[in-house]
């Protein structure tokens, strides 16, 4: 097993267990802790992005992620001064269902990838996302999708302080 | 098998996405299914860049940049939503807003 392999596992078992912490936390319910925990999730994820070679998606990851989306959702948790969510009376049997339900769906999903041969292994992966590559392709075949994206980022602009005007037609 | 390989992250993903899936069908703060909902938004981000990284294709990485600037709108979107929610109802618990129910 080679250091790239033992760092793999680190970072995968990071995100998850970060991620059932986001959802499920035994401890706390506040909203707060929980994107914390996203924080955390998202940033060994980037890890995980760096292994895979994907260098400027790993730096966007954490600006945009960690950097915007996140102080987003803290912002808006602190605007609305929420309480500590009361304990309401919570469907035992619903929620075991649904816990039951999306493991089957899980196991299902792992069962066919494990049953296909993927084959290839790292040996003939050789792609490197580096900043140079991505921005070739980003502002060369895909120059027209990049500007329609500017245009979504423009409209949800208007859409936003539209929505957040103090009378809402 | 001791190299990882293509599996290894699908698996990872697939977990992170049941994981979210979980978290939107159990929870009952909108906010908190928001962030739920983000993560199932990074599993297929995973899956898109394991794949690029493993079958010598960079267009899946576009995919993900595209992805993630589509997020990012569709976070500013729904939180100005849950803002005008809570300004008008002044809750942000589910089982409270059934104004559309039958």
């Amino acid at each position: 097993m080679s250091a790239s392999d033992i760092i793999f596992y680190i970072f995968a078992a990071l995100t998850l267990v970060c991620g059932i912490l986001v959802v499920a936390n035994p401890v706390s319910r506040n909203p707060v802790t929980s994107a914390m925990f996203l924080v955390l999730t998202i940033i060994s994820m980037s890890g995980l992005f760096v292994l895979l070679h994907a260098f400027f998606l790993a730096a966007v990851q954490i600006l945009v992620y960690a950097g915007a989306v996140i102080v987003l959702f803290l912002f808006v948790i602190m605007l609305l001064d929420l309480k500590e969510e009361q304990r309401r009376h919570v469907n035992r049997v619903v929620a075991a269902l649904s816990v039951i339900v999306v493991m089957v769906i899980a196991a299902a999903i792992i069962w066919t990838i494990w049953q296909t041969k993927l084959g290839d292994g790292l040996d003939s992966a050789h792609l490197e996302g580096s900043l140079r590559a991505v921005g070739h392709l980003v502002f060369g075949k895909y120059i027209l999708p990049f500007e329609i994206l500017s245009l979504v980022l423009l409209v949800a602009m208007v859409g936003v302080i539209l929505l957040s005007k103090k009378e809402l037609k | 098998m001791s190299h990882i390989g293509l599996q290894h992250y699908l698996i990872v993903s697939v977990l992170l996405f049941s994981i979210g899936l979980l978290g939107v069908i159990i929870r009952r703060n909108v906010l908190v299914l928001y962030m739920s909902l983000e993560l199932m938004l990074n599993a297929a981000n995973l899956a898109l860049v394991a794949f690029s990284r493993f079958k010598n294709n960079l267009d899946g990485q576009i995919m993900v940049l595209f992805i993630i600037t589509v997020a990012a709108a569709e976070v500013a979107v729904g939180l100005a939503l849950i803002v005008a929610l809570y300004r008008r109802r002044q809750t942000t618990h589910v089982e409270d807003l059934t104004t559309l129910k039958l």
